[in-house]
């Protein structure tokens, strides 16, 4: 099937290029802080984890996501979304290289990375995250692609990768359990020492996944000649629709604890966030503006007359999208880092070199996706078209 | 040349095999108990204890001058680099803080004064559970059974920085770049650091193989006390007896091995 992704006309290849010209840059920046170290990124000994862990711990719920069309398909025998599983899918698997890859560009000693895997250490959430994360890539590279094969020969896909599918709905949740874990079973910090941080990825994962996933059919329709389906959207809406609520629902439940029993500890993080601690507060503006979009995201995805236009639906989708990151990425890991242990403020600015390398990666994200893609909506044209 | 210190924390022979056979739930519950077979050759009068833990009188160290000292000792025998100017970068195995930094579940609005005056020593507690070890990835941070020592391998270390979010004292820096060139002097004796891993206190486990005291407990002009916490005769147990002491965070389970007379 390979073969479908070398055929493209000029926007697929310049496309391609510039993906490889960003791609390019980060990695310049990547020998830059391999010769350098992780000091060219804004980092601290305070706040130990930036950018790169909040990018990866946002795109593991993207990979999550996809299991919203995987599992209604296979589970609820609802046929409408056979047509796009495989979009599904392929974008668990562009998701999952792009958490690798920020995995391995946060760490200290890159060579060693294998040490997980030739120690394997039990009582460590990061051993179980790194079977967690690559049982999940192996399992979507599998079906995909032979799902997708059998498709494009008009048979019925092999017997065998039936448990497997079976299997790959639970392994979607546990990616962003096991992800939460590495966050919230630390004693100290505060911010994440909550059970309810798993749910709220997941359910902030379901928003961001298939809303995602709507923006890709609605370009796919517009620039291909295959049609996802207007029904397969508008479900896919629903789900937005619910997780974002739920989303937002978890969250307040934290602010209902925090702030109900005045707990300094639960509340100090929430209050850097939200209004600034001790006179430092760059998320502030961020923090707010994330409240806003995913509001206005839930208006125009639980509201009927702007969930069934898709244009005011794919507005909803780009809120949430934004919203759940800054969300996620900006908010959570800098906010569980801020005020440090001895409750000190020390902020986290990402650099740009930072920036660029998380760039870079994106960009291979995106060059996979493409890739997986093209030869996706290939298959479905010869077939379908 | 001293053979003894110059091998310090060599890996010799590891195997991953059996530590692999272990149960889960049992490595769950001895929170990764069990360091992966270093040695650390010790000398003929190596010091011995079950948990080595530590007792700072307070009240004798009064001021930032008396603390100098003390923290200049342990910086300068484990090669700290100590004249990195960006604060994000540095690099610190113990250092001075004020008392509701240090205790920042026991802070009282309205304190002692000659205590909220006072600086306090902040270091790792090799805490009796530590949940630096239980996160650690690799076992490159464990805990040395013989003597409840929290230890780091610095060459399996990958730089993953769980353990610096898992400890909740702050105890552990990261190279962030290159230190050696900001080394003052550089102690042959024991190893430098290279950028991308972690490091912190390591309560001299390198002296107590030869049978010396803590790099600081000797600078701290009696100050601080050494010993083993579950021999009831040792002086850190005499002092426990005698004094009401507090500790950091004790809430949260980690059971720290330093203790504080105020
Ligand atoms: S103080 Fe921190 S680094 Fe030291 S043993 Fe305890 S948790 Fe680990
Ligand atoms: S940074 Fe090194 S010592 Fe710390 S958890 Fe990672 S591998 Fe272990």
């Amino acid at each position: 099937m390979l073969e479908l992704a070398v055929k493209g006309n000029k926007w697929y290849w310049g496309w391609m290029v510039v993906l490889l010209g960003v791609i390019g840059a980060g990695f310049g920046l990547y020998l830059m802080q391999l010769k350098f170290g992780l000091g060219i990124t804004g980092m601290s000994r305070d706040v130990s984890w930036g950018f790169y862990i909040a990018n990866f711990t946002y795109l593991v719920g993207v990979a999550a996501g996809g299991v919203m069309v995987v599992l209604p398909f296979y589970l609820h025998d609802y046929k409408a979304y056979g047509k796009i599983t495989i979009l599904g899918e392929f974008l668990a698997i562009a998701a999952i290289v792009m958490c690798l890859l920020f995995i391995l560009v946060d760490l200290g000693v890159p060579t060693r990375a294998l040490n997980v895997l030739l120690y394997p250490t039990l009582n460590s959430v990061l051993f179980y995250d790194a079977i967690v994360l690559n049982g999940y890539l192996f399992l979507n590279l599998v079906i995909g692609w032979n799902v997708l094969e059998a498709e494009r020969n008009g048979v019925h896909y092999q017997s065998w990768l039936k448990p497997l599918i079976y299997i790959s709905i639970p392994w979607a949740v546990s990616i962003h359990t096991v992800t939460a874990y590495l966050y919230c079973g630390l004693p100290g910090r505060h911010f994440w020492l909550t059970a309810v941080l798993a749910p709220r990825f997941l359910a902030s994962a379901f928003a961001a996944g298939p809303a995602l996933l709507i923006l890709l059919c609605l370009f796919i329709r517009r620039f291909t000649n295959f049609d996802p389906g207007r029904q397969q959207i508008q479900t896919l809406a629903k789900t937005v629709a619910y997780a974002i609520c739920i989303n937002v629902f978890f969250f307040l439940c934290e602010i209902f604890v925090a702030f109900y029993s005045q707990i300094p500890g639960h509340m100090d993080h929430i209050k850097y966030l939200f209004v600034g601690l001790h006179g430092h507060g760059v998320l502030v503006p961020w923090m707010w503006a994330s409240m806003i979009l995913m509001t206005v995201g839930i208006v125009l995805t639980v509201t009927p007359a702007t969930r069934k236009n898709e244009t005011s639906l794919a507005i909803a989708c780009i809120v949430i999208i934004m919203g759940t990151w800054i969300d996620k990425g900006l908010g959570m890991i800098s906010g569980g880092f801020v005020p440090n242990p001895m409750h000190e403020v020390n902020e986290y600015i990402p650099t740009l070199p930072e920036i660029g390398i998380t760039l870079g990666v994106y960009a291979m994200g995106a060059l996979v996706l493409t890739v997986l893609y093209k030869m996706a909506v290939g298959v479905k044209e010869e077939v379908h078209g | 040349m001293n053979n003894s210190r110059r091998r310090f924390l060599q890996i010799a022979g590891v195997s991953a095999l059996g530590l692999g056979a272990k149960p889960v739930l049992d490595a769950f519950a001895a929170g990764g108990g069990e360091g992966p077979g270093f040695h650390v050759a010790r000398g003929e009068d190596a010091l011995d204890a079950k948990q080595w833990a530590m007792v700072i009188d307070t009240r004798q160290l009064q001021s930032s001058a008396d603390l100098e000292p003390i923290v200049e000792a342990c910086h300068k025998v484990h090669n700290v680099p100590t004249t990195i100017v960006n604060k994000n970068h540095e690099i610190k195995w113990i250092w001075e803080a004020h008392y509701h930094n240090a205790f920042t579940d026991k802070t009282n609005p309205f304190l002692n004064e000659s205590v909220e005056h006072r600086p306090f020593l902040l270091l790792c507690n090799h805490c009796e559970n530590p949940p630096c070890v239980r996160a650690c990835p690799t076992k490159a941070t464990f805990k040395r059974e013989r003597d409840g020592i929290v230890l780091m391998d610095f060459h399996r270390c990958i730089g993953c920085r769980f353990c610096m979010a898992a400890c909740p004292f702050g105890a552990r820096s990261f190279n962030f770049r290159d230190p050696r060139p900001f080394i003052q002097e550089t102690n042959k004796q024991f190893p430098t650091r290279a950028k991308g891993v972690v490091e912190k206190c390591n309560f001299c486990a390198e002296r107590l193989a030869v049978g010396k005291m803590p790099a600081c407990v000797e600078a701290s002009n009696g100050a601080i006390a050494f010993g083993d916490l579950y021999d009831e005769h040792s002086e850190v147990r005499e002092l426990l007896k005698e004094n009401y002491t507090i500790r950091r965070k004790q809430t949260l389970g980690t059971e720290p091995a330093v203790y504080y007379i105020v």
